[in-house]
C-alpha cells in the first residue's frame, strides 16, 4: 500500500507493507536515523516520534496507521540552523551520555514544555517515565529540560552552573 | 528488532464500514485502535490476525467523554490520556483519574484507547476493574444492530470478551448518582508495570451508612473483576474501617489469583484485601467530602 | 549564550561534550544506522529449550522463500571450523549449535535475506526436531551426583564444575574465627542481571572478495581485542581485518565479548559476497548476551563484642551459564572477588570460589561490576550491617570503626591488594553531615513509635580500577596496556587517537581535556579518534572502568613526549639551551626573561618547518606510547540512602540518596557526575527490581522489558552528590577512574536502607531485588528465592 506522512514538514511516499512499523518507515524508508528503537514491547521509550503534534512510540504505531498525518522526529527540533531550546538544555546540563534515548526523551521534553512551559521536577519525571534511560540516572534529564523551560521564559540562562556539590 | 507477521489492513470511515469490514475479512480480523496492547504481541507472534481494521479515523463518533442524562459516556476511541484530562470524567468520578495516572506511562496513554484496553481483555486490566465497580455498560454494534453489555459480563476469560468477531464496541456509559465518592489503588513493581494487583472501590453514602457500594479487583483472579460478595456485605452497613475490612477481606478470599514475578499467591491475596480496604477508605472520604 | 564550540576551554574543568553536538541533532551514528550499498539482513533462530539434543534441522522452507539468499547451520559451520569458538575464559562456545542446546536462547541457525522483515519471516520457517532433556535450572543443584552433565562436548568433563580458586590465609582466617568473640554467618545471593543497554547488540560485517579485507561495524567495548579474537577464530589475516565500533548506545560491560551473532555476519559475508547485518532484538538480547552476578555467597564475619571486625570468610557459588565465557584478566577466574575485605583493617580473610555449568546463558562479568567487585562490595557491606544488627550497634558507627586508617596507605589487604591511596573517615562524615545522619535517626525513632517503616542505608566501597599491570593482567594472553598516539598539525591543531572506546563516557570529551592540559591547547583544537582499529594503537578497550586509569594516563604521557619534544624545538627557535627553557602554561620560555618564548603552536609549525634542528632530532610534532600501570588505581566512597517502606503492602520509595564519591583528580566534575548519576540508578534497579530468573525448565523469565524492569525517572531520587579528592599517587594525573564506582557501591547502600526499614520485624537479610512481594515476604516470615520462579 501507499502511504504519505508529513514528515518534518516534507510529505514523504513510499509504497510499503501494511505490516511496516512506523519507526521502520522514518528510519529505512525516509532515511531518518534519528529515531531509534530499544525494545519490542513499547517499554523503553527511544523510539518517541510526534503524531500529529504527540509523543508516541513509533515502534508500536504501524505506518499504515500514520497515513496522511504528521510526524515530527528529533531532526526537525532544530529550526532555520538554531537548535531547539530543548537541545541546547540537554548539551547545557549533560543531559545525555550515550545519545541512544536522547533523540525519544528530546521530543517528550519538547512536548511538555508546549503543554507546560514552566514545570516542576515532578512534572518533568512523570513526562518521562515512559522512556529508559540507562546512562543518566534521570537527573541530568530533568535538568536540561528545566534549563530549557527557563531560557524559553526569559529567565536567568547562562551557563548551568555544576550541580550542587559539597566539597570536602 | 521484532516485526508483525503480514496482514492485510483496511481503514474503515465509519462504524458502519467497521462492521462490514470487521464481516467481509472473516474471525481472524481484529480492529486496531491504539494497537498498544495488540501490536506488540503481533511482534511477539504470539497474535497473528489475518487482517486489521483501523478505526482511527472514526475518533469524531467514538472518542467522545460527555455527560448524557444521568450518565458519564466514554467513547471507546477515547486515549488514555483523554480520560485523564477529562475534567467531567474526574469531577463524577475521581476513579478514572486515580487509574489513569497509573496506567502504562504518559506516551503510551497518548495512543491507547479506553475501548482497547478493555477488549483486550488482560487479566491485568486496570480499567477493566474501574469499570466492573462502576457497573459499567458498553455500547456495541454489530451488523444486527446495537446492543448494551454491562462491563461485568464482558470477559469470559484471559484475553476473551463475549464481542463476535464483527462487533465494534462504541462506547461506555456509567450512571451518575449523588453522594458517592470513588477511588482505585494499585501496588506495581515499578511505574508502567502491570499490577501485582489492584483495587477500584466506588461507595456511595446514606450519612454513615453505605447506601451501595462497588468494587472492581485487577491481576488477582477476581471473576468479572468484581468483588460481589464483598459488595453485598457491605451494603446497609456503617462506613467504617472496621467494615471496610470485613469486606475487603471477602473480596480477597473469593479471588483466585495465580503465583508469578510479581508474588505468590498468599501476597497476592493479602493485597487484595488491604488495597480494597485503601481504595474503599479514601471513596469513603470522598464521598464524605473529605478529600480530592 | 554562546554555544559549545564558541566558549573557548583549556584543560580540566566542566566543559561541554564534543558528542553532543552530533547526538543531539539526531546525528549518531549506532551500528543499525550503517547502510552500505547492496546490504543483506540476518536473523538467528534460537532454541525454545534450555537443554535439547538436536535431532535434525530442516531448513528448506526458509531456503524456498523467495527473498532468502542463504540459511546456515551448524552443520554448515562445522565444515568449515567453525562451529565453535573460544571464549575470553579459555573455554569455547557453539556458535551455532550442532549436537545440542545448552540454554534457551542459544544460537540454532542464521537466515540471510534481502530484508528484515523476510529474515525474521524466514526463521519461522525452519524446523527443528529437539529431544528435551533434564535441565539444570539451579547451580545449587548442578554439583548434585544426579545432574546431567552440560558440557559434554568436552573431553573427559564429567560432572557440571569449572574452577575452584582460593584467595586469603585459610588456616591464619581460622585461627581469627575461632578465637572470636562474635561470629556471624549469612546466606546472601547476588542475582542474576543483565546491563541493558538500550542499543542491542549488532554487526555489519563487509567483506571485500577481491582485496580480502573484512571491515566489522560492531557494538564492541573493546575493538582492538576483538579484531584478535576474530583473527584467531576465524584465521583470517589480522591485518586484513578492521574493526569499526561507531558510536555506542551505552554498554556497561555487555558489549566486551564477542557474540556468535557477529560471528555469523562475517560468516554470511563470507558466503553471498555482500555485507550482512545483524542486529539482535530485544528479547534476544536479554536471554543470550553478557548477564552479570549470578554469585550465591554464604559469608561469615567474625568481631569483637564492641564491633571490631577481625576477619571474614567467603564460600561462592558462581552460576556461569553453559560456556565459561566470563572477560576477567586470565589469572583470576573469579575476577577480583577477593577484594572483599573491602574499605576494613582486618586481621585475616579468606574466600573460595566455586565455577559450575548451568542450563542459562553464558557471561558472568559485564554490568559495570569491575570484575565482580560489585559481588564483593555487596557481600561485605551487607556483612557489615549484619553484624550491626546482631551487636544492635548503629551501622555508620560501626563502619566509622573499622575503615582503614588515611595513615595506612598504602594499604596491602589480605587477600594482597596494594589500596593506593584513600581517606575513608572523611569521605563517610561527609556523606553521614550531607545526610544529616543524627537528624534521620531521629525521625526513624518518631516513625517507629507510630508503626511507620522508615530505612537509613549505609555502603562504603573500595574500587579497584584501571587493570592492569601486564605482568600480572592478560585478556587471552593480550596484556592489558593501552597506546596512544598524539600528533600536533603545523598549525597547531591535534589529532589523538586511543585505544579505548566511549559507549557514552564522553572520551571525546575528556582525553581532548587531558592533553589541552598538558599543552595548553584549546579542548577545541583536540580531535579524539577512536573506535577504529585501522586509526587507533593497539589496546584492551574500555570497560572495568579502566579508560582513565590506563588510556588517561597513557594519554597524558604521550602529550609530555611532545612537550619535551617541543622543549628541544623551542630551544632551537630561541637559540637557547632546552635546560634554560621552563614550560609555562602553553609555552616555552627562557628562565628569567618570559618575554622570550614560544607557544605550542608556535612550535608545531617549526617543527614542520625548514628550521634547523639538533642532530638526531626528527621534525614534526608526534608521538606514541603504550602505557603499562604499575599498580590499579582505588576509588572509594560513602553512600547513605534512605527510604520509606509500605508496611501494607512491602513497596519501597527510595526518598533520598547520598553518594559522596573519590575518584582522586576529577577532569570534567560534570561527566564525573554524570557517571555517578547513572550508577545510582542501577543500584536503584538492581536493588529493587531487575532480576533474571529461570523456572525449573530453564525458561528465562525475563525476556522482555515488561519482565526485566528498569528504574525509570520516577523510582529514582534526586541524587545527592559530595566529593572528596585524594590523587592516585601512581596516576600521572591523579585520576582514579569513576566509570563503576556508583553501581558497585549503590546496590548495598539501598537493600541495607529497606532491611533496615523492616528491622522491627526481625529481618536480618533479604536478597535482591526487594519488590513488594520479597519485602513482604521478608517481613511476613515467607521470604522469595528472587532467581527462581515464585511458587
Amino acid at each position: 500500500m501507499e502511504v504519505t506522512i508529513n514528515l518534518n514538514g516534507t510529505p514523504e511516499t513510499h509504497e510499503v507493507e501494511p505490516r511496516l512499523l512506523l519507526v521502520h518507515f522514518i528510519r529505512e524508508k525516509a532515511g531518518l536515523r534519528g529515531t531509534h528503537w530499544g525494545c519490542d514491547t513499547s517499554n523503553c521509550g527511544t523510539c518517541v516520534v510526534w503524531l500529529d503534534g504527540k509523543p508516541v512510540k513509533s515502534c508500536t504505531v504501524l505506518a499504515a496507521m500514520a497515513d496522511g498525518r504528521s510526524v515530527r522526529t528529533v531532526e526537525g527540533l532544530e529550526q532555520g540552523g538554531q537548535l531547539d531550546p530543548v537541545q541546547e538544555g540537554f548539551m547545557e546540563c549533560h543531559g545525555l551520555q550515550c545519545g541512544f534515548c536522547t533523540p525519544g526523551m528530546l521530543m517528550t521534553a519538547r512536548a511538555l514544555l508546549d503543554d507546560n512551559p514552566d514545570p516542576t521536577e515532578t512534572e518533568i519525571r512523570e513526562a518521562i517515565s515512559g522512556q529508559l534511560c540507562r546512562c543518566t540516572g534521570y537527573e541530568n534529564i530533568v535538568r536540561s529540560v528545566r534549563w530549557a523551560a527557563e531560557k524559553e521564559q526569559g529567565g536567568p540562562v547562562t551557563e548551568s552552573e555544576t550541580p550542587a556539590e559539597v566539597t570536602a | 528488532m521484532q516485526v508483525p507477521a503480514p496482514f492485510a489492513y483496511e481503514r474503515a470511515t465509519s462504524v458502519e464500514h467497521a462492521i462490514a469490514l470487521l464481516g467481509e475479512l472473516g474471525p481472524e480480523a481484529r480492529v486496531v485502535a491504539g494497537g498498544h496492547s495488540l501490536i506488540p504481541m503481533m511482534k511477539l507472534r504470539l497474535a497473528r490476525p489475518d487482517a486489521l481494521v483501523d478505526i482511527n479515523g472514526l475518533g469524531a463518533e467514538l472518542a467522545q467523554i460527555r455527560v448524557d442524562g444521568d450518565e458519564l459516556v466514554i467513547g471507546s476511541l477515547a486515549r488514555h490520556a483523554d480520560l485523564l484530562g477529562s475534567a467531567v470524567a474526574g469531577e463524577h468520578f475521581p476513579i478514572f483519574h486515580d487509574a489513569e495516572k497509573v496506567i502504562a506511562d504518559p506516551v503510551v496513554r497518548n495512543f491507547g484507547t479506553v475501548g482497547g484496553s478493555l477488549c483486550q481483555a488482560d487479566p491485568a486490566e486496570d480499567l477493566a476493574a474501574v469499570f466492573a465497580a462502576l457497573d459499567g455498560v458498553a455500547t456495541v454494534r454489530g451488523p444486527a444492530g446495537v446492543r448494551q453489555v454491562r462491563v461485568r459480563e464482558l470477559h469470559v476469560g484471559p484475553y476473551e470478551t463475549v464481542l463476535a468477531p464483527d462487533e465494534l464496541m462504541l462506547e461506555l456509559r456509567v450512571a451518575i448518582r449523588p453522594g458517592g465518592g470513588s477511588a482505585y489503588e494499585k501496588v506495581e513493581r515499578r511505574v508502567g508495570d502491570y499490577p501485582v494487583a489492584a483495587a477500584g472501590a466506588v461507595i456511595w453514602l446514606d450519612g454513615d451508612t453505605v447506601r451501595d457500594v462497588g468494587i472492581g479487583l485487577t491481576a488477582v483472579g477476581a471473576a468479572h473483576f468484581a468483588a460481589p460478595e464483598a459488595e453485598a456485605a457491605l451494603r446497609g452497613q456503617p462506613a467504617t474501617e472496621e467494615s471496610f475490612r470485613a469486606a475487603a477481606q471477602l473480596a480477597a478470599e473469593h479471588c483466585n489469583p495465580s503465583a508469578d514475578q510479581r508474588g505468590p499467591v498468599d501476597y497476592k491475596r493479602h493485597l487484595a484485601a488491604e488495597l480494597t480496604t485503601r481504595a474503599l477508605r479514601r471513596a469513603a472520604a470522598r464521598a464524605r467530602g473529605q478529600e480530592a | 549564550m554562546t554555544t559549545v564550540e564558541e566558549r573557548p576551554h583549556t584543560g580540566f574543568g566542566r566543559t561541554l561534550r564534543k558528542e553532543d553536538v552530533r547526538l543531539v541533532r539526531g546525528k549518531g551514528n549506532y551500528v543499525d544506522d550503517v547502510r552500505l550499498p547492496g546490504m543483506l539482513h540476518g536473523a538467528l533462530l534460537r532454541s525454545p529449550y534450555a537443554h535439547a539434543k538436536i535431532n535434525s534441522i530442516d531448513t528448506s522452507a526458509a531456503e524456498a522463500h523467495p527473498k532468502v539468499l542463504a540459511v546456515i547451520t551448524g552443520e554448515t559451520l562445522k565444515g568449515l571450523g567453525l562451529a565453535w569458538m573460544p571464549t575470553l575464559s579459555y573455554d569455547v562456545q557453539a556458535v551455532l549449535a550442532t549436537d545440542k542446546v545448552r540454554y534457551q536462547g542459544q544460537e540454532v541457525a542464521f537466515v540471510i535475506a534481502e530484508d528484515h522483515y523476510s529474515a525474521r519471516d524466514a526463521v519461522e520457517l525452519i524446523e527443528v526436531d529437539y529431544e528435551p532433556l533434564p535441565v539444570v535450572a539451579d547451580a545449587k543443584k548442578a554439583m548434585d551426583a544426579d545432574a546431567p552433565v552440560i558440557r559434554d562436548d568436552k573431553e573427559g568433563q564429567t560432572n557440571n564444575h569449572i574452577f575452584d580458586w582460593e584467595s586469603g590465609d585459610q588456616a591464619e582466617t581460622d585461627a581469627v574465627f575461632a578465637n572470636a568473640e562474635v561470629v556471624v554467618a549469612e546466606d546472601i545471593l547476588y542475582p542474576r542481571v543483565h546491563p541493558a543497554p538500550l542499543e542491542t547488540c549488532g554487526s555489519v560485517a563487509d567483506m571485500d572478495p577481491v582485496t580480502g579485507k573484512l571491515t566489522l561495524y560492531t557494538t564492541s567495548q573493546a575493538p582492538h581485542a576483538h579484531r584478535t579474537v576474530y583473527a584467531l577464530v576465524a584465521g583470517l589475516p589480522e591485518h586484513k581485518i578492521r574493526v569499526i565500533a561507531p558510536d555506542i548506545g551505552g554498554g556497561f560491560g555487555n558489549k566486551v565479548g564477542i557474540y556468535p551473532g557477529y560471528v555469523m555476519s562475517i560468516v554470511g559475508s563470507i558466503v553471498t559476497g555482500k555485507p550482512v547485518k545483524w542486529v539482535e532484538d530485544r528479547a534476544e538480547h536479554l536471554m543470550s548476551t553478557a548477564f552479570a552476578r549470578d554469585y550465591h555467597m554464604r559469608g561469615e564475619i567474625a568481631a569483637t563484642k564492641d564491633g571490631k571486625i577481625l576477619g571474614l570468610r567467603v564460600k561462592v557459588l558462581a552460576d556461569h551459564g553453559a560456556f565459561n565465557a566470563t572477560a576477567q584478566p586470565t589469572k583470576f577466574p573469579a575476577g577480583f572477588f577477593h577484594v572483599f575485605t573491602g574499605s576494613y583493617d582486618l586481621q585475616a580473610a579468606h574466600c573460595t570460589v566455586t565455577g559450575v555449568y548451568t542450563n542459562k546463558a553464558p557471561g558472568g562479568v559485564a554490568y559495570a561490576c569491575s570484575f565482580r567487585i560489585t559481588e564483593a562490595v555487596y557481600l561485605v557491606e551487607r556483612m557489615v550491617d549484619v553484624l550491626a544488627y546482631e551487636l544492635k550497634a548503629d551501622p555508620a558507627e560501626l563502619r566509622m570503626k573499622n575503615l582503614i586508617q588515611p595513615e595506612q596507605f598504602p594499604y596491602t589487604t589480605k587477600t594482597g591488594w596494594e589500596y593506593d591511596s584513600g581517606d575513608y573517615p572523611k569521605a563517610l562524615q561527609l556523606a553521614m553531615d550531607m545526610a544529616g545522619y543524627d537528624e534521620l535517626r531521629k525521625e526513624q525513632a518518631e516513625k517507629r513509635e507510630r508503626g511507620e517503616l522508615m530505612g537509613i542505608g549505609v555502603a562504603f566501597f573500595t574500587e579497584a580500577v584501571g587493570a592492569g599491570p601486564r605482568k600480572h593482567m592478560d585478556i587471552l594472553g593480550l596484556g592489558m596496556a593501552d597506546g596512544a598516539e598524539l600528533r600536533i598539525h603545523p598549525t597547531g591543531k591535534a589529532v589523538l587517537r586511543i585505544s579505548v572506546k566511549t559507549q557514552g563516557q564522553g572520551h571525546e570529551t575528556t582525553f581532548a581535556q587531558i592533553v589541552g592540559n598538558e599543552l595548553g591547547l584549546p579542548t577545541a583544537d583536540i580531535d579524539v579518534v577512536h573506535g577504529d582499529t585501522d586509526q587507533t594503537p593497539f589496546g584492551l578497550g574500555t570497560y572495568g572502568s579502566r579508560s582513565t586509569p590506563v588510556s588517561g594516563a597513557a594519554t597524558a604521557l604521550v602529550a609530555r613526549k611532545i612537550r619535551d619534544k617541543a622543549r628541544i624545538v623551542a630551544s632551537a627557535m630561541l637559540e637557547v639551551s632546552p635546560d634554560d627553557l621552563e614550560w609555562e602554561g602553553n609555552r616555552w620560555q627562557v628562565k628569567g626573561d618570559p618575554e622570550q618564548g614560544k607557544t605550542i603552536q608556535e612550535i608545531a609549525m617549526a617543527a614542520h618547518s625548514s628550521l634547523e634542528l639538533p642532530e638526531g632530532v626528527e621534525g614534526h610534532l608526534d608521538a606514541t606510547t603504550v602505557y603499562n600501570p604499575p599498580n590499579l588505581t582505588y576509588p572509594f566512597g560513602a553512600y547513605i540512602c534512605v527510604v520509606d517502606v509500605d508496611k501494607g503492602t512491602g513497596g519501597v520509595k527510595v526518598r533520598r540518596f547520598i553518594a559522596v564519591d573519590d575518584c582522586g583528580v576529577r577532569i570534567n566534575p560534570m561527566i564525573v557526575e554524570g557517571q555517578v548519576h547513572g550508577g545510582l540508578a542501577d543500584g536503584v534497579g538492581m536493588a529493587l527490581m531487575q532480576v533474571i530468573a529461570f523456572d525449573e525448565e530453564g525458561n528465562h523469565l525475563g525476556a522482555s522489558f515488561m519482565d526485566y524492569l528498569l528504574p525509570t525517572s520516577l523510582e529514582c531520587p534526586s541524587w545527592e552528590l559530595g566529593e572528596t579528592v585524594t590523587p592516585s599517587p601512581h596516576h600521572p594525573i591523579g585520576a582514579k577512574g569513576v566509570g563503576e564506582s556508583a553501581t558497585v557501591g549503590s546496590p548495598c547502600a539501598v537493600v541495607n536502607a529497606v532491611l533496615d526499614a523492616i528491622k522491627p520485624y526481625g529481618v536480618r537479610h533479604a536478597d535482591m531485588p526487594l519488590t513488594p512481594a520479597a519485602v513482604w515476604g521478608a517481613m511476613n516470615g515467607r521470604p522469595i528465592r528472587t532467581d527462581l520462579a515464585i511458587p
